[in-house]
């Protein structure tokens, strides 16, 4: 079963290495990985996604705890949640296709970001069905290249996973 | 005013109450040495950075206080790794501050530079690189905070040695923000309360408990907890001490090579009450045959250990001594007849025994180490044959009276953990038992405690081989022993001569007890170099695979 676990951590230098060092040295298996600055400068907000049953998950989430830069780790598939992911890809395009691709962006509502005489490059979100969806179909043209951001993810509705002022201000004696 | 960052963080280590440092200085740290030398912390010069990490180790262990250990950057940092990650896996609080490269020149690959928090990451509990003098006190205290709560362990400190020169104004702060780190000291009361009617409820208990123990200064609530409720009690090889030896209701130690009765009761036990242990594949063995017929209740401060080797029917995270001082009002005072019987048969069926033939037997030599000290000593061990030996016949009586590298079995500890038992604990005897290859790994700290003046009493276990190694080739590789025989025969006793220190050979049992008593009550230093049979092996041993109560012996 895949997770998606949210993961607010202080925004001090090595952090990234910390976690991902984690991952590999348990011996857990990352799918995603995605990180970047919160609601709160001080606090970067990782997306990881893990492959993994309830025991791994367990393991994973308590380990991740012992890391004195994690501050919360909330499992966003336990609840209703909404996720995306942002892919670049860069197609081959020759006179014949161009016509093609360009209504495949259109149906897949994708953007096209780059125009190149014998390339096209296409920016698209969405989630990962969506997105694979879109991948195979532009293959038979020869993907020339492609990126992924991975994985982010929020809960539904008001709930939020922030750190409350209390926590912020809170300070050990 | 303003001070240097190497003169802040001197005044950090006395804001602390440090005042025993082990280190090693070069290029990078000289900053920090020059600012020790207005200081009345007394810093002792090892041999080697490992000996001093390891005597930091073993000065914590034996204190209860944070050890703290300097050393240069680079090849002094490295020499640390070893050290760090012996006291990070027997949670050992720690503070280690390493020299750096100055802040311009980090990532040059400049001379004696190495990324030593990105390497200690796995082994340390956290690690900072200092880059800005403003920082030097808050992660000082940080440092001293996570190293000594919670579930303990090692912090290191990087500071680049243009950083250690800064100026700053220096003010020590009274507060911390942690937003991410905070341990549970109190278990949940509804937990407590089941653990409480499922040991009420069973017929066979068994209580489990592991170095944690000592850590939270829990001995008393153990004993407590042991008597009320008539259950016999195994130990953890880092447990030992906490539960008196010689208490009717002791075990000794349990798994791969525990007593045949603690495995035999762990395995019938209808209730394993698990205290500040956890679970290590040297305890459990099979984990499908241990303890199968249990309702495991496991107490541990740290979560994670909770789950991660063996399920536990019914968790309490938090500090054992608070746990258990919540639990012993809970039950009732009781006595397992039946069960409090069959466990005292197996004692008497199944005691550890050796064959005595007339030859010196390392068991022997342990066990009238015991009688001649009457379990009043600090007894340190390296680790292999003569480590198990102790574990298993020498009767501990304190906790922090047994000393030992346990969850990383690291050879050469022996030696710097007895010059740091010894620095802490001034008044007391410490008897360093050790093997003859272990102490040959950080043999240059006998300097070190001639130096310093140490009466240590060090008992080498001399079988000129690497015993453990070669019992699990005889067991394990049908007897083709590979690299474990030492062909040059190093005479210990006149080794000891050349550091000064007193050294004799034993080669008979008699030779031995005729020396002992006047060894252990010279005034001064002794090594006494044990000859023993190279065949013997440490029995019980539960061989790979098997459940705990199927040992050879």
């Amino acid at each position: 079963m895949t997770h998606t676990l949210a993961v607010l951590v202080e925004n001090t230098p090595g952090i990234l290495a910390r976690v991902a060092g984690l991952f590999s040295r348990r011996g857990f298996n990352i799918d995603s990985l995605a990180v970047g600055r919160s609601e709160d400068p001080g606090i970067s907000r990782m997306t990881i996604v893990v492959e993994g049953d309830d025991s791994i998950l367990e393991q994973v989430t308590k380990q991740l705890h012992k890391l004195i830069d994690v501050i919360k780790i909330t499992d966003v598939t336990r609840d209703d949640f909404v996720d995306r992911e942002l892919v670049m890809i860069k197609v081959n395009t020759e006179t014949s296709t161009r016509a093609e691709i360009m209504q495949l962006v259109d149906i897949f509502r994708a953007r096209i970001v780059d125009v190149g005489p014998k390339s096209l490059t296409i920016e698209v979100t969405g989630y990962e069905s969506k997105i694979n969806a879109f991948e195979n179909s532009l293959r038979p043209f020869g993907i020339l290249e492609m990126v992924r951001t991975g994985k982010v993810a929020m809960l539904r509705g008001f709930k939020s996973i922030t750190i409350s002022d209390h926590q912020k201000r809170e300070e050990t004696n | 005013m303003e001070i240097t960052v190497a003169e802040a963080l001197v005044r950090c280590l006395e804001q602390e109450n440090v005042n025993l440092i082990f280190g090693y200085p070069g290029g990078a740290i000289i900053p920090v040495y020059d600012a020790l030398y207005n200081s009345n912390i007394k810093h002792v010069l090892t041999r080697h950075e490992q000996g001093a990490i390891h005597a930091a180790d073993g000065y914590a262990r034996v204190t209860g206080k944070v050890g703290v250990c300097l050393a240069t950057s680079g090849p002094g940092a490295t020499n640390l790794v070893t050290g760090i990650a012996n006291a990070y896996m027997d949670s050992v609080p720690m503070v280690v501050i390493t020299g750096q490269v100055p802040v311009s020149q980090i990532g040059t690959d400049a001379f004696q530079e190495v990324d030593i928090t990105g390497i200690t990451i796995p082994v340390t509990k956290h690690n900072y690189l200092i880059k800005d003098p403003k920082q030097l006190s808050q992660v000082v205290r940080k440092a001293f905070h996570i190293a000594a709560t919670g579930r303990p362990g090692p912090v290191l400190i990087d500071l680049p040695k243009d950083v250690a020169q800064a100026k700053i104004k220096f003010t020590y702060p009274r507060n911390i923000h942690l937003p991410g780190y905070k341990p549970t000291y109190k278990g949940h009361p509804a937990m407590i309360s089941q653990a409480g009617k499922i040991i009420m409820e069973s017929k066979r208990p068994v209580i489990y408990a592991g170095g944690g123990i000592r850590i939270s200064n829990a001995a008393p609530e153990l004993k407590e907890l042991a008597e009320t409720i008539s259950a016999p009690v195994t130990h953890t090889l880092m447990g030992l001490g906490c539960f008196p030896g010689d208490h009717p209701l002791f075990l000794g130690m349990l798994g791969m090579h525990g007593t045949r009765y603690a495995n035999q009761a762990v395995t019938e036990c209808d209730c394993l009450i698990t205290v500040g242990a956890r679970f290590d594949d040297r305890v459990v063995a099979n984990i499908e045959g241990f303890a199968p017929d249990a309702k495991i209740i496991h107490i541990d401060i740290d979560p994670a250990e909770i789950g991660k080797n063996v399920q536990a029917g019914l968790p309490i995270v938090g500090d054992v001594k608070q746990v258990l001082g919540k639990l012993l009002p809970l039950l009732k005072k009781r006595k397992n007849a039946d069960w409090t019987a069959r466990v005292q048969a197996w004692k008497k069926e199944y005691p550890l025994d050796y064959i005595k033939d007339g030859a010196l037997k390392p068991q022997f030599v342990i066990e009238k180490l015991y009688e001649s000290t009457g379990g009043d000593a600090i007894v340190v061990t390296d680790v292999g044959q003569h480590q198990m030996w102790t574990a298993q016949y020498y009767k501990f009586k304190e906790p922090r009276s047994f000393i030992s590298s346990g969850g990383l079995g690291t050879m050469g500890f022996g030696l710097p953990a007895a010059i740091g038992a010894q620095m802490g604990a001034s008044g007391q005897r410490v008897v360093l038992i050790t093997g003859d290859g272990s102490i040959q790994m950080t043999l240059q700290e006998l300097a070190t405690a001639m130096e310093q003046g140490l009466p240590l009493k060090i008992f080498v276990m001399n079988n000129r081989q690497l015993g453990m190694v070669r019992q699990q080739q005889e067991y394990y590789c049908d007897k083709r022993y590979m690299a474990v025989d030492f062909q040059f025969d190093l005479d210990f006793a006149a080794l000891a001569g050349v550091y000064g220190m007193a050294g004799y050979t034993v080669k008979t049992p008699e030779q031995l007890v005729d020396m002992l008593p006047a060894v252990l009550a010279s005034p001064g230093p002794v090594m006494v170099n044990c000859l023993i049979s190279g065949k013997e092996n440490v029995l019980p041993m539960v061989l790979a695979g098997s459940n705990i109560n199927e040992a050879i012996d």
